[in-house]
């Protein structure tokens, strides 16, 4: 709205100032202008709806988790203003309840998450440097056969590493977890690091290389500082994929409480306990709860990290 | 040995967590320390030394097992015998997984397009209002939850109880079924049906992204071809349909593009919601189905073969209209 206003005001001013009625009569513009801003409200209307349709889900099972168990059942949320009661049970028991375990699924959640974002854009950062400013035979073959491989799907290749990790006897163990997500996350690690690389100048390498600074040396003083941004959006990125991940979890820790994390736990209390709500909505806010947090503190490095992604490549 | 593959205790995890990141630099560093003497080192070793770890790691982690599932897919269900094309044979004519086939081909068809729509129109609703900042992350929050978690948002949503005096619905939408004097659905279980429900959940995740890279694509549509445009007298719907969508046309292929691979892999919503049954299987979850629970090595790594083969075309298409897009530039 405020900045519809002043751009219509400046077409209406120059219109008459020029003497000019463009393809509109004047009455016709001035109808033009009246029509945009009556439209503008309802299309606000929209918008809210929207985003209140968008929220509600989220809402509904939030409210529901903090409901003592026998009004989860009883009742449906909304008439919660009726008889407001709040309780923390839930949280309690999908926490530290035996049958549930979170806590223990949460350590796990943790422990895997931070070497698989860790290592993978340590290497990618290697990668991509190698590809942008290390002269050598065969680079454009091997960075277009690095960036072809964002094609393969993980379904693909899961049977037979499970297979190879078994025959190490490294089956169910984080070091299997860590070491695929590390090496799914490279492709696309390596061909967005490389695009925020080649924009670097040129002249700034060279004068640093002209100093007598070797490749190490540049990696870290010169290249590492002006990527912190492109470094911090991936990693939010990676976090969110290997925080929120099912596939790779299920497939290489099953469900076992010393390894699996906790989408695993919450997919599996889907399945067997999937009428026992007061479970269920707790033990979804408690695997969201580090996402969410992360995301809305983020959000502006998790944007641009998306922007450049889905629009460079 | 053991110590380092079995952790049972907290404590024991996080050390190991430690071990692992420690080992890994300490790995790297020695390997840089050893290529970092300018000049007396030729190129190539540097290179080595840099992409070595990555093209070990692409090369048993992609390439080597994506070769040996295409492989696999020509062999019996032990993962023994060569039968050929059998397994394919199979997925394309049994009924049961005519239904995997269509209803995935439902999601890859509905999600992108529908995601993409509203991710567009909400763009073009909320561009410059004093909300905006707001109601965009409103929109977006749904990327940041697990498929899981918004998989089991959306069963509470869809939650059914038996239309009986003195039983009160206690999700939403049924409650507004009755609300408005009709009987209360089971969602998730009527076919075909079910599917749309399911597809619903994917669109909700994906409009955030088909928002926020949409939006900046219209914020980035240079100010005097709207002025322009405006003194012609394009308003409104005019204005969205002649100047708005051509001039973000590469970035509404690349968000449709971008989904619908997504989609085509997602499997978490189903498993979580369905568990695949009820005739709502995709691919996907077929190919978890088969290979882990049925054990029919074959015909899983056959799905995921087909998985393969429906994601290139999509990522083809994709990189020639980025070229496409660029030479413009």
């Amino acid at each position: 709205m405020t900045a519809a206003i002043p751009s219509t005001a400046l077409v209406d001013s120059d219109a008459t100032a020029k003497g000019r009625t463009g393809r509109l009569g004047r009455m016709d513009q001035r109808a033009g202008i009246a029509r945009a801003r009556l439209a503008r409200p309802w299309t606000s209307l929209l918008a809210v709806v929207l985003a209140i349709l968008w929220t509600i889900p989220t809402f509904g099972l939030l409210l529901t988790s903090f409901r003592p168990r026998s009004e989860i059942r009883t009742s449906g949320w909304w008439t919660f203003l009726q008889n407001p009661e709040t309780t923390l049970d839930n949280y309690t028991e999908v926490l530290f309840g035996s049958g549930t375990q979170f806590s223990t699924f949460f350590v796990n959640s943790v422990v895997i998450t931070i070497p698989a974002v860790v290592i993978p854009i340590s290497l990618a950062l290697l990668a991509a440097y190698a590809f942008a400013w290390i002269d050598f035979k065969g680079r454009n073959i091997l960075f277009v056969a690095v960036f072809a491989l964002q094609v393969v799907p993980i379904q693909v290749t899961l049977i037979p590493l499970l297979t190879q990790y078994v025959q190490w006897g490294l089956s169910g163990s984080f070091w299997t977890i860590w070491l695929s997500h590390s090496i799914f996350a490279l492709p696309l690690a390596i061909f967005l690091l490389h695009n925020f690389m080649k924009d670097i100048p040129k002249s700034l390498v060279e004068a640093a290389r002209v100093d007598g600074a070797g490749h190490v040396t540049i990696f870290f003083r010169v290249l590492l500082p002006l990527l912190t941004p492109a470094i911090a959006s991936f990693a939010i990125f990676q976090f969110l994929w290997v925080w929120n991940d099912l596939l790779v979890a299920l497939t290489f820790a099953g469900g076992s409480p010393d390894v699996a994390p906790l989408t695993v736990r919450v997919a599996e209390l889907a399945g067997t306990r999937g009428a026992q709500w007061h479970v269920l909505s707790a033990g979804a806010f408690i695997a969201m709860i580090v996402p969410l947090v992360v995301f809305l503190m983020l959000q502006r490095f998790f944007v641009r990290g998306l922007l450049a992604g889905s629009v460079k490549g | 040995m053991d110590w380092l593959i079995n952790a049972g205790s907290t404590g024991h995890k996080f050390v190991l967590m430690f071990v692992a990141i420690m080992l890994f630099v300490v790995v790297m560093g020695a390997i840089l320390l050893a290529v970092d003497r300018p000049k007396r080192v030729p190129g190539w070793v540097v290179a080595a030394a840099f992409l070595g770890p990555t093209v070990i790691g692409l090369g048993f982690g992609l390439v080597y097992p994506g070769l040996r599932t295409v492989w696999g897919s020509l062999l019996d269900s032990k993962g023994k015998d060569y039968v050929g094309l059998e397994n394919y044979v199979r997925v394309f004519s049994e009924d049961q997984f005519q239904t995997v086939l269509r209803n995935t081909l439902m999601w890859v068809i509905l999600v992108p397009l529908l995601a993409t729509l509203i991710g567009l129109v909400y763009a073009v609703l909320v561009d410059r209002t004093r909300f905006e900042y707001l109601a965009k992350t409103l929109i977006f929050l749904p990327m940041a939850i697990s498929m899981v978690g918004a998989g089991i948002i959306w069963k509470f949503v869809y939650e059914f109880r038996p239309d009986q005096p003195g039983v009160n619905q206690i999700g939403i939408l049924n409650q507004l079924l009755v609300w408005l004097g009709l009987p209360p659905q089971q969602f998730l279980l009527s076919e075909p049906a079910n599917t749309l429900f399911l597809i619903a959940v994917m669109i909700w995740i994906q409009t955030g992204f088909a928002m926020t890279v949409l939006s900046a694509a219209i914020k980035a549509i240079p100010d005097d071809i709207v002025e322009a445009a405006r003194l012609d007298g394009l308003h409104g719907t005019k204005m969205f349909r002649f100047i708005t969508v051509p001039s973000i046309r590469p970035a509404l292929v690349v968000v449709v593009t971008t989904i619908a691979m997504g989609t085509l892999k997602v499997f978490d919503i189903v498993r979580t919601m369905t568990g695949g049954n009820f005739g709502t299987s995709v691919v996907a979850n077929e190919f978890y189905v088969q290979s882990f629970r049925i054990r029919d090595l074959g015909l899983g790594a056959a799905l995921a073969v087909i998985l393969f083969v429906l994601v290139i075309p999509l990522v083809i298409y994709n990189v020639r209209q980025l070229r496409i897009a660029e030479e413009i530039r």
